[in-house]
């Protein structure tokens, strides 16, 4: 019973994330991105880096890679799986989440530490906070602008997961920095979680995701 | 039949596009006062299809499933059939 980590040539946070599940209380797994059979894993993190170097789009190339069947196989058994940064555009270069991560509205690198807003806490990531609940925890990227064609209906569906707060630092439809499926047990955010996990890093708030993925399986 | 193809990809129109706003910024200050400035990527190669219609149609998939995002990108497709007779004698 583990969560399992992808690894592609270019992953860059994936020891974070192993760390952080293991402060969580859970036990992870690393997976090279030519493992078809998830079947031994009962979550799937999808970490941030530069897979494939972002060529052609960011997750352009990991998203058509022998690892994400299996974890599409994964999403129709309902276990759940969190894409973070170059994790999150990968999820949305499968489809697997609404809309994209593009390139931010000023067209640099933006690292720092951001307040978001928990806009629902019907997933597995985010049930331990309070809805509408402030949370400290750093962003890291170029591309990730928020765009929907379908924003009406992921307002329908509570589609929305985490805003930012206060700023919009990279120009974000409705500051939109997290996003789920229809189910909620699919999730994709830019900000990076397994950076915020003890209070000596600035902040722990970044540990609930992974406590409360661990809970939910 | 061999291909030499031309896939170009832009994005589509009302997108922002911030690279190219910061070009033609960078333009007005060189003097340059130009509008409407786009970036696109082109990527080259050759491809063996039956027919040029089978050519388009092995390309267009390949711009739906990796080259482009449907969401966010348009695309041209050029095909243009090599003649390896051309240069030889008769």
């Amino acid at each position: 019973m583990a969560i399992g980590i992808i690894r592609f040539p270019g992953s860059n946070c994936d020891r974070d994330v192993y760390k952080a599940i293991e402060l969580a209380g859970g036990e992870a797994e690393y997976i090279w991105w030519n493992n078809e059979d998830l079947t031994d894993y009962d979550g799937i993190v999808i970490p941030g880096g530069f897979s494939y170097g972002d060529y052609l789009r960011a997750g352009a190339i990991a998203s058509n890679t022998p690892v994400i069947n299996g974890v599409k196989a994964l999403v129709k058994e309902e276990k759940p799986v969190l894409g973070i940064c170059n994790g999150a555009q990968i999820l949305g270069e499968i489809g697997l989440m609404p809309g994209l991560f593009i390139t931010n509205e000023v067209p640099k690198f933006n690292c720092e530490w951001v307040e978001l807003k928990v806009a629902t806490n019907r997933t597995p990531f985010t049930k331990n906070f309070e809805k509408n609940q402030k949370i400290k925890i750093p962003i890291a990227h170029a591309e990730g602008r928020f765009y929907t064609k379908d924003i009406d209906l992921m307002k329908d569906q509570d589609q929305i997961v985490l805003q930012f707060e206060g700023k919009n630092p990279n120009g974000s439809m409705e500051a939109i920095t997290g996003v789920c499926d229809e189910s909620g047990l699919v999730m994709a955010m830019m900000p990076h979680p397994e950076r915020a996990t003890t209070s000596l890093l600035g902040s722990k708030d970044g540990l609930e995701f992974f406590k409360g993925m661990l809970d939910s399986i | 039949m061999m291909f030499d193809t031309t896939v170009k990809v832009s994005l589509k129109p009302g997108m922002l596009n911030p690279e190219a706003t910061t070009i033609q910024r960078s333009l007005a200050l060189l003097g340059y006062e130009v509008k409407g400035t786009k970036t696109s990527n082109t990527i080259s190669f050759v491809i063996e299809a039956e027919s040029e219609d089978d050519a388009r149609a092995k390309v267009d998939d390949m711009c739906q499933k990796l080259l482009c995002n449907p969401i966010i990108h348009n695309y041209t497709i050029s095909l243009i059939k090599m003649d390896f007779t051309c240069g030889s004698c008769e």
